[in-house]
């Protein structure tokens, strides 16, 4: 394990292109369900238990298996209904790879995986643990929002890490069950799903003008 | 209480269905409902007992063999109970779906009582060839009363492969289940998942519903409301295939 080569990979300056996502936050503040930290935070709850616990759950198991890699894609397409969703994270999983395949050498996986898959395989290139692989997705999967969230509503950024640093506990939390998992056979790994995650990003993909690709 | 049920629907000699199996006990007790229409067949879930309450374990089993068509209804909502201090209740339905045959699931919606600890687990499979039609309606609480907690979780495959992989928890113990991303203070969820050769075409269908393609054979229409009432406007139009046509013309 190598705490430098952690960070690198959770560090939001890595160019895997994840700044141009919003992860679902921008049809929510369009509809008005998000106005201020307080909706900020129940988004993020939310995100964290849902695509959270996959992701997490996704990358710890193709980082303890790249050799399951194929079977996992599969499994995360099973739980990505929305079509917009699954073009995102395959968009976020090229750009990852390709940043990847600079840093470290990368088990041969498909072209266009998953974000979770890619993220899984960098984290086993750079010998990271399927545990270090669950943080940097449950990590990525809020921390990406929130950022997001002080762009798309002017919040204050204190107030949004403050919220970040008391999300942490539930973070580590949902990285820990994602890693206690992540040898399950992928029909029994998590498939926590968020309805309007699903829906805001069919409607948000319909859209002439927007900030965020999804 | 533990009941099981069972339905076993397959073709008969004059190209309609008949039901070789339709066995239930309370509170999962079937009637074969309506006159055979279009050779298919209907049978009514009808709750035989409150609930289901805490501790309760039961468990329905249907299988749809090649050619046949089957419909299943329930007569009314159910409604999750919290009972005595005992372990969650839980549902489990299985599903098969054999080539040529047809699954309709059109139950009236589950409604998770403040209290209420309830798991349903859905396993269905379809055979290629065989065409399906899953809805599950969901709603948060009676009227202005905190929700129970309900987990569902759902796998649906179509020939062998994982088509739908779903879980959603509500209500105590489920963290952010009432924010932005997963229900947003709605109080009702519906989901329809159809699959097999035949399949409609995505769409709009509301401000907060959408009928997306999936990965494999199949779509997932969900609508998600503050009440089932909005729920039932986006989807019941969503399940009737003539109102359905009318809908992708406008």
């Amino acid at each position: 394990m190598s705490l430098g080569a952690l960070l690198l990979l959770a560090d939001g300056r890595l160019p895997s292109g994840g700044h141009a996502h919003s992860g679902g936050l921008e049809p929510q503040i369009a509809n008005g369900r998000v106005r201020d930290v307080d909706g900020l935070a129940g988004f993020l709850r939310g995100r964290l238990a849902t695509s959270g616990l996959v992701s997490a759950a996704f990358a710890a198991a193709t980082c303890a298996d790249v050799g399951r890699s194929a079977e996992l894609d599969a499994g995360l397409d099973a739980r990505t209904p929305s079509p917009a969703l699954r073009r995102a994270s395959r968009a976020q999983g090229r750009a990852l790879l390709r940043a990847g395949r600079a840093m470290w050498p990368i088990a041969t996986i498909g072209r266009e995986p998953h974000q979770p898959v890619a993220l899984g395989a960098l984290a086993a290139a750079a010998g990271l643990t399927p545990a270090e692989a669950a943080i940097a997705a449950a990590h990525g999967t809020i921390t990406g929002s929130a950022s997001a969230g002080v762009r798309l509503l002017g919040l204050d950024p204190y107030a949004v890490h403050a919220l970040l640093a008391r999300l942490t506990p539930e973070c580590d939390r949902i990285a820990a069950l994602a890693a206690a998992r992540s040898g399950d056979p992928v029909d029994e790994l998590p498939a926590a799903g968020a309805p309007l995650l699903d829906i805001g990003a069919e409607h948000h993909a319909t859209w002439e003008v927007r900030l965020f690709a999804s | 209480m533990r009941a099981e049920a069972g339905i076993v629907a397959e073709r008969d000699d004059r190209g309609g269905t008949r039901l070789a199996v339709l066995r239930g006990e309370s509170p999962l007790l079937l009637r074969r409902t309506g006159r055979p229409d279009g050779g298919g067949v209907t049978v009514h879930l009808v709750g035989g007992a409150a609930g289901p309450l805490r501790g309760d374990e039961l468990r329905l089993d249907v299988v749809v063999e090649p050619g046949a068509r089957l419909e299943i209804r329930s007569v009314a909502a159910s409604l999750a109970l919290p009972g005595r201090p005992a372990p969650p209740s839980r549902l489990t339905v299985t599903a098969s779906v054999a080539a040529g045959g047809t699954l309709r699931w059109l139950p009236e919606p589950l409604i998770a009582a403040a209290g209420c600890d309830h798991d349903v687990v859905t396993r269905v499979d379809v055979a290629e060839g065989g065409t399906l039609l899953w809805r599950d309606d969901l709603v948060c609480g009676r009227h202005r009363e905190a929700s129970g907690a309900v987990r569902a979780d759902t796998l649906i495959r179509y020939a062998g492969v994982a088509l739908y992989r779903h879980e959603l928890a509500v209500g105590p113990g489920a963290p952010g289940w009432d924010g932005a991303a997963v229900l947003g203070g709605g109080r009702a969820i519906g989901t329809v998942v159809t699959a097999g050769p035949e399949l409609p075409e995505p769409a709009v269908l509301g401000t907060d519903a959408a009928a997306m393609r999936l990965a494999g054979p199949g779509v997932l229409a969900t609508a998600v409301g503050e009440d089932i009432r909005q729920v039932k406007a986006a989807l019941d139009p969503w399940c009737d295939p003539a109102s359905r046509r009318a809908l992708t013309a406008v």
